[in-house]
């Protein structure tokens, strides 16, 4: 182990890092919004969108990240589209989070049981009160650990962004090695940046989780 | 129509043996996922019962076995494995058998949390009324909780065999010659003569991909609505 080796990476990898982070949740935050409007249109059964949302889902659920990635970042240049490794990152997260989004959030929704949303029509609730009053609270509590538990497997994805040369976490551990040939030291602060960017959103999931078991409805 | 074929790219598919070629560097993934999700799911049910048992040691070196494989990106356990203990241990890995250890050693965790929890799924009742109707212990493992955990945990199971499938593509970045790294080989060889070709080469693998997966993920669904 050499530490003037780790002192010497170590800048490298915080800019890393911060690409990283970056191009994560920006990715994130595009799955959720994808997540959202998509279980909105299958829940109410809007017509022909919700077949789209059903062939995208299935398309993306069952492709790997790095194949979708290649197919944006190679392919689509090909017919005319050229998008940026930044760009490609965000979409080719955001549109494989999505697909897993849409599945968490749908669930959370239609795990709402049809008696809660009779007693609120037989309490005189309108449509949209009930809505916003009695299915939407408990689809968020219900969908939570899915959509935690997707957010961490979408951070970890990050990592295969090295494969279309965004300068990520990987693509510097790999680079690194290929360079200077520290195996060991590369690899040690790989790992340790990872679990600095991991651990804390994993240990709050545990948290969110427990404490909204405790408040969960019926049974 | 072939001049659309042509200027997407699809025709390099239809040269010379490149289809067959790109169908077996599928298989050469789909064989390190199939022998990964064997040992993992064997593996996995006899940590996940380990886990059950509610031992403070074995809790505490689960859970930190579980996080581990929770935040690391498998991506970082194949290079510290393939390129790390090379360096460090002096052990000489060859990439299958380091792509290998590294999915087992995920599938496994991932397995041995799903078989713990269709086991704590199992409420108290079922063991008590076993023993109150007279069973012996093995009788209502064999009768009684089996048949129940086994419902509950075969669609989740095969639900993991699409997700390992779909992360051995990762294999590549470690130097395994599977589709994606026959297709880049396909298009660096045909660059002049078909220069789109990277447009129908992974387009094809994208579908490829979806064709071996979706079959696996429809029947977990279907068993899903059927145990519920």
């Amino acid at each position: 182990m050499d530490a003037g080796a780790i002192s010497q990476y170590f800048p490298l990898y915080v800019e890393a890092f911060f690409l990283t982070i970056k191009i994560g949740w920006m990715g994130i935050a595009l799955s959720l919004l994808i997540g959202v409007v998509g279980a909105f249109v299958l829940h109410f059964k809007v017509p022909v969108l919700s077949v789209i949302i059903n062939v995208y889902v299935e398309l993306f659920r069952n492709t790997p990240l790095l194949v979708q990635l290649f197919f944006i970042y190679f392919g689509l240049p090909k017919v005319g589209l050229v998008i940026s490794a930044d760009k490609c990152g965000v979409i080719g997260l955001g549109l494989l989070g999505g697909s897993y989004m849409v599945e968490a959030i749908r669930s959370g929704l239609s795990a709402v049981p049809v008696s809660q949303t009779e007693s609120a029509l037989s309490l005189g609730f309108t449509k949209r009160q009930i809505f916003t009053n009695v299915i939407l609270p408990q689809a968020v509590i219900s969908g939570i650990p899915a959509v935690i538990a997707n957010v961490i497997f979408l951070l970890k994805e990050t990592s295969v962004f090295s494969a279309i040369s965004l300068m990520d976490l990987m693509f510097t551990a790999k680079d690194l090695i290929g360079l200077y040939y520290d195996t060991t030291e590369c690899l040690l602060l790989l790992v340790l940046f990872y679990i600095v960017m991991l651990l804390p959103v994993s240990a709050l999931g545990s948290f969110i989780e427990k404490k909204i078991r405790f408040g969960s409805y019926g049974d | 129509m072939s001049s659309f074929i042509t200027s997407m790219g699809f025709d390099v598919l239809f040269k010379g043996t490149n289809m067959i070629r790109l169908l077996q560097g599928l298989l050469v993934a789909l064989k390190i996922s199939l022998i990964s999700v064997v040992l993992s799911i064997v593996l996995g049910i006899i940590i996940g019962m380990l886990m059950s048992l509610k031992k403070p040691v074995i809790n505490v070196i689960s859970r930190i076995y579980l996080e581990i494989v929770r935040i690391m990106p498998q991506m970082v356990l194949l290079f510290i494995v393939y390129f790390g203990a090379t360096k460090a241990l002096g052990l000489n890995v060859s990439a299958t058998a380091a792509s290998l250890i590294v999915f087992t050693f995920w599938g496994s965790a991932e397995m041995a949390d799903l078989v713990r929890g269709s086991l704590i799924s199992i409420p108290v009742i079922q063991y008590e009324s076993s023993y109150a109707l007279g069973m012996t212990k093995l009788q209502t493992y064999l009768y009684v909780i089996i048949p129940q955990t086994v419902r509950r945990l075969l669609p989740l199971a095969i639900n993991l065999i699409t997700r390992m499938i779909k992360t051995t593509s990762l294999v590549m970045m470690i130097g395994i010659v599977e589709v994606l790294k026959v297709g880049q080989q396909i298009i660096e060889a045909n660059r002049k003569t078909s220069p789109n070709a990277a447009f129908g080469i992974f387009a094809t693998i994208f579908l490829l991909y979806f064709l071996a997966c979706w079959p696996i993920s429809l029947l977990s669904r279907y068993l899903e609505k059927k145990a519920a």
